[in-house]
């Protein structure tokens, strides 16, 4: 071999080397970026999560995480796309827009490993640990339920097929543009009318907020409107002494509030409502029905709290009725708020004890977590109420802390935080 | 070449030493604060102050914050020596041991910005119930 050819020799070896190795390298780098995707780490099982939600979604990452890439995780969600209760009433003051708060699925599923199947489900059998699908079907060694909620129209059965007319819009989507639309067509000196069902329902203080959005809206653009608030509670479930002095400050004469109403009747054409005290006839009408666990609870079986909620341990989140089921969100059986924040940390406990349960270790038996949750009262003012909660020992549930409790006052400050609330945790949940 | 050989398991001595320190802190931290307790508590933080504390929007970044610092604030949320409009609610329900984990936790999280999810338009095809 004279010098030149061994050094062409070389040079080419060098670079069959080099692309070789580029190419065997690769998807070792792509895995490294990726952190968790699972081609190259062993699979010790699989979680199935049913709901791609706050609390599903949160469950998917943080297994991932948790486990470094060793349990294989597997969503199914129906819906394409992840649209935000949080902040959804201010689309009815005016301040947002649906498209706002309307995000993809696809940076959860890149980032972490996540597998994603794009359907609804049909059965779940719970013996033989199936799950079928409207196309498909798959198997788990434990199952999230993050099912979120199901209105509960029997009482009401003639508003299920008017929901057009008379939306709930209590998720955020076309509902809630549907009955921004009304409130814009609705002429100044109209009547809006909403109800706030018999807690628990999602939301504690979502109902509040949501008549300040639309008085709000209608103070600025159609002052001569009112709002009148039918509660089935005796009183304002959530932030009462502050919505109280924000319909009396802010919107003076605007908010009429009558505790005690559970609606009895309601006359779709002419959206008359009658309550066990009284008829009012509305411009628009909106009309929120009782809630329950959503379907996948009730094909599941979990939801043993009297066929409505789905009774849980409180430290691993394991169904009560069905074992190696865990649930999470707003379908558990709690003294809990529905909240946002709240299913995000149930999601959190769950995965990590589903963690240390798949790797036959003990979970953490005393969680503490903290809530914090945000209520607009205009389009920049809002108000929080903050609580820590631990696992107590004797009584077995999540208790409030001491410390907790609500704003001074609504402020433009806390506004501000409210939207980086929505900005961190869209960001924690979706990526 | 004697004096080589010694200088070169000196190092290799040091070396096997500073790697073995190294081992230790990292196993302390296992022990201590990364711990179901206290991961699943530091990551309820989230919602306000971002995944491991990388936080968006002008909020505290607790990610790589330093550890009596940390300490000191939440200390000072607690008996109400510093004013704050929401924090002091979540100082007074942790104990003393929970913030000084807390701190030791988000002092080893890496600094690295948080990834912000694009809102897009809402499909004609979601569903409406």
């Amino acid at each position: 071999m004279n010098n030149v050819k061994r050094r062409a020799f070389i040079k080419n070896t060098i670079k069959a080397g080099f692309s070789l190795g580029a190419v065997s390298l690769a998807p070792s780098f792509l895995t490294a970026c990726a952190g968790l995707n699972k081609q190259n780490t062993k699979t010790i099982g699989r979680v199935v999560v049913i709901g791609g939600g706050y609390a599903g979604l949160t469950a998917a990452k943080y297994i991932r995480i948790w486990s470094a890439g060793s349990i294989e995780v597997m969503v199914i969600e129906k819906s394409s796309q992840f649209v935000s209760c949080p902040l959804s009433n201010l689309v009815l003051g005016g301040s947002k827009s649906i498209h706002d708060l309307t995000f993809g699925y696809d940076l959860v599923q890149k980032n972490h490993g996540v597998t994603w199947i794009k359907d609804e489900v049909t059965t779940i059998d719970t013996t033989t640990k199936k799950i079928t699908m409207k196309r498909g079907e798959v198997s788990y060694d434990r199952l999230i339920i993050a099912p979120g909620i199901d209105m509960m129209y029997d009482t009401l059965p003639n508003l299920e097929t008017a929901q057009q007319e008379i939306p709930h819009a209590w998720k955020a989507g076309w509902q809630t543009v549907n009955l921004r639309k009304q409130l814009e067509a609705m002429p100044d000196g109209g009547v809006f009318v909403m109800n706030v069902p018999r807690a628990p329902y999602r939301c504690p203080p979502g109902p509040y907020e949501r008549a300040s959005q639309v008085a709000s809206y209608l103070k600025a653009h159609k002052p001569k409107s009112k709002i009148i608030v039918l509660d089935a509670n005796a009183e304002i479930t959530s932030k009462k002494g502050l919505f109280t002095k924000v319909w009396v400050d802010i919107y003076p004469g605007m908010v009429d509030y009558r505790p005690n109403n559970i609606i009895a009747e309601v006359d779709v054409k002419t959206k008359t409502v009658k309550t066990d005290f009284e008829t009012v006839t509305a411009s628009v009408l909106n009309i929120i029905p009782p809630q329950r666990a959503g379907k996948p609870a009730q094909l599941a079986g979990v939801d043993n709290a009297d066929k409505r909620w789905c009774e849980v341990s409180f430290i691993t989140y394991e169904s009560t009725a069905v074992p190696n089921i865990h649930v999470i969100g707003d379908a558990i059986d709690s003294n809990l708020p529905k909240s946002a924040h709240m299913a995000t940390n149930q999601a959190r406990i769950c995965a990590s004890a589903v963690v240390e349960l798949m790797f036959n270790r003990t979970p953490d038996p005393a969680p503490v977590f903290a809530n914090t949750c945000y209520s607009f009262v205009s389009d920049k003012e809002a108000m929080h109420v903050a609580t820590v909660y631990r696992f107590d020992t004797n009584k077995k549930i999540m208790v409030a802390a001491e410390g907790g409790g609500v704003s001074l006052k609504p402020s433009v400050q806390e506004g501000d935080y409210a939207q980086a609330w929505a900005a961190n945790i869209w960001s924690d949940v979706l990526t | 070449m004697m004096k080589y050989s010694i200088f070169i398991s000196l190092s290799v001595i040091t070396f096997i030493i500073s790697v073995a320190h190294a081992a230790e802190v990292v196993s302390s931290t296992e022990t201590f604060s990364n711990t179901p307790h206290i991961r699943t508590l530091a990551a309820s933080c989230a919602a306000c102050h971002g995944s491991n504390g990388n936080a968006l929007h002008g909020n505290a970044v607790l990610a790589g914050m330093d550890g009596d610092k940390f300490t000191a604030a939440m200390v000072a949320f607690k008996d109400g020596s510093r004013p704050a409009t929401v924090m002091h609610r979540h100082a007074k329900g942790l104990n003393v041991d929970e913030i000084n984990l807390l701190a030791e936790y988000f002092s080893k999280q890496k600094r690295v910005p948080s990834q912000v999810p694009q809102p897009q338009t809402l499909k004609s095809s979601h569903e409406q119930r």
